[in-house]
């Protein structure tokens, strides 16, 4: 429902004012993302058929099952966030278009989201199979940790920095980002170890049929979600991008436009031209 | 590289040593905590001693955030970083040198929380060889990372809250790995501590190279 109305997410001010520079788009919507959104919308629609009416409930885990999926593709796609996070800060240190800095700042966000609905559903799952809410299992701690990280990583990057600045700093940041999981899942995966197997490895089952198909169009509907939402993310990064620069750049105009003003201007602009 | 790194480690320690913030404010605060949790945790019902190797590591922690936040206060006081900058020292030189300053000063302040748990919570030392490692490796590990992450937050405004939810996450591990080495030298099974021990030095060498490289653009996009 979201995707047709903020696809049209207002940018705002950047391509009004400075009409010499290269326009930038009003909005973040493109043809083809409308599509996206459209066949985003079509498969979560399935995804509910699926999940909900046609698969049948599990033999063990009885209706908690249909969470799975939601759950796993939620948890493949939070991965993938973060891989495109890590891997846009080293293209960025290598390249330093700001591009990359963008795509780095889009897959942390869709990531943090994709994070939340992991956890949500998964201890919404736990509860009536393991009977609690949360346990000490490898994989749940260490996403723990990492949805940490991400909020650490976009509070990093929502400070008031000078761009340059900020743009290194990030990067170096975000390209420590998956090294760190495989770090902390690895270590967790040993402490964990030493006392139970993984909790989760009796879940990973052989699943056939419809659980098979409601779980791949779980993947599909989830995966044009996350790649509806890095697209506009992505864009609205690189609006943001250009409305700093175009700011900069217009104010530096409008001053020298001021200093080169002959003297025969009105009063205000004398004003102006003190405090400046 | 070297040389420059113990003209940085150097200076850090000399100005800390006649600051004495650490000495003075740090170690007390260490101590403090140790006597908050045996506040918290009943010390009649032998929670604590069983608890002592975690609580020795959240403590050493807690206080290494003291002091890192000190250590990058210290560049950022008289213009050191434009300083450093145009010193012509190369940048892993001077990560290296701000590493092993914090991880000298960390190292005084185990020694002194050692003594504490001891006197304060009872604890018998065992395992002295895995405990030493231990404690070497996990202060190599925990200077690294907080001298890498402490240059990624250094000259905001929000530094001092940033720093602990950026740097806190990525020490799991060692909270881990230098507490069930603890736990494994005082039960008296050093054998299962090793493997920690080894998790800790890798740990280590990891953030190290990764500071090394990394300084150079932190430095210059600062």
């Amino acid at each position: 429902m979201t995707a047709t109305t903020s696809a049209r997410t207002d940018a705002g001010a950047p391509g009004q004012p400075a009409d010499g520079a290269a326009a930038a788009p009003a909005h973040t919507g493109s043809r083809a993302t409308r599509v996206l959104g459209i066949l985003a919308l079509a498969s979560s629609a399935l995804l509910v058929l699926y999940g909900l009416v046609i698969s049948p409930p599990d033999v063990e885990m009885a209706d908690s099952v249909r969470l799975m999926y939601v759950h796993v593709p939620s948890a493949t796609y939070l991965y993938l966030g973060c891989f495109f996070t890590t891997f846009a800060s080293a293209m960025w240190l290598w390249k330093r278009t700001p591009g990359w800095d963008a795509l780095a700042e889009a897959g942390a966000e869709v990531g943090l989201v994709f994070a939340l609905i992991t956890l949500g559903t998964g201890s919404l799952w736990g509860r009536p199979t393991w009977g609690t809410y949360w346990t000490w299992d490898a994989r749940l701690t260490s996403t723990a940790v990492l949805t940490v990280m991400l909020i650490g990583y976009l509070a990093l990057r929502r400070l008031d920095l000078d761009p340059g600045a900020r743009s290194a700093r990030v990067a170096v940041l975000g390209l420590l980002l998956v090294p760190n999981v495989i770090v902390v899942n690895r270590s967790v995966e040993w402490w964990r170890g030493l006392h139970q197997g993984s909790t989760l490895s009796r879940i990973d089952p052989k699943i056939e049929g419809d659980m098979l198909v409601a779980l791949m169009v779980g993947f599909l509907a989830l995966g044009l979600i996350f790649a509806w939402l890095m697209i506009h993310r992505f864009r609205v990064a690189w609006l943001e991008q250009q409305a700093d620069r175009f700011d900069l750049d217009e104010a530096l105009a409008l001053r020298r436009a001021e200093a080169s003003e002959p003297s025969d201007a009105s009063e205000p602009s004398d004003a102006s031209k003190g405090t400046a | 590289m070297w040389r420059d790194a113990a003209l940085v480690a150097g200076r850090d320690l000399r100005v800390e040593a006649r600051s004495r913030v650490t000495l003075q404010q740090v170690g007390p605060f260490a101590l403090l905590v140790l006597i908050l949790f045996a506040f918290a945790l009943d010390p009649a019902r032998q929670t604590l001693e069983r608890a002592t190797p975690g609580l020795y590591w959240v403590t050493v922690l807690f206080s290494a955030l003291l002091a890192l936040a000190r250590s990058a206060a210290l560049g950022e006081t008289d213009g050191v970083r434009d300083a450093l900058r145009l010193s012509a020292l190369e940048p892993a030189g001077v990560f290296a040198g701000k590493a092993l300053a914090v991880a000298a000063e960390l190292l005084v302040l185990e020694v002194v929380l050692g003594l504490g748990v001891i006197v304060l919570y009872g604890a018998e030392p065992a395992g002295v060889g895995l405990l030493a490692v231990t404690c070497v490796t996990a202060t190599a590990a925990v200077a690294s990372t907080g001298t890498l992450y402490g240059a990624l937050v250094s000259g905001l405004r929000a530094r001092e809250t940033l720093l602990p939810l950026l740097l806190l996450p990525v020490l799991a591990p060692v909270l881990l790995g230098a507490t069930r080495a603890f736990e494994a030298a005082l039960g008296g099974a050093p054998a299962e501590g090793w493997p920690w021990c080894g998790l800790l030095a890798v740990f280590a060498v990891l953030y190290s190279v990764a500071g090394a490289a990394a300084y150079g653009t932190l430095l210059e996009g600062s």
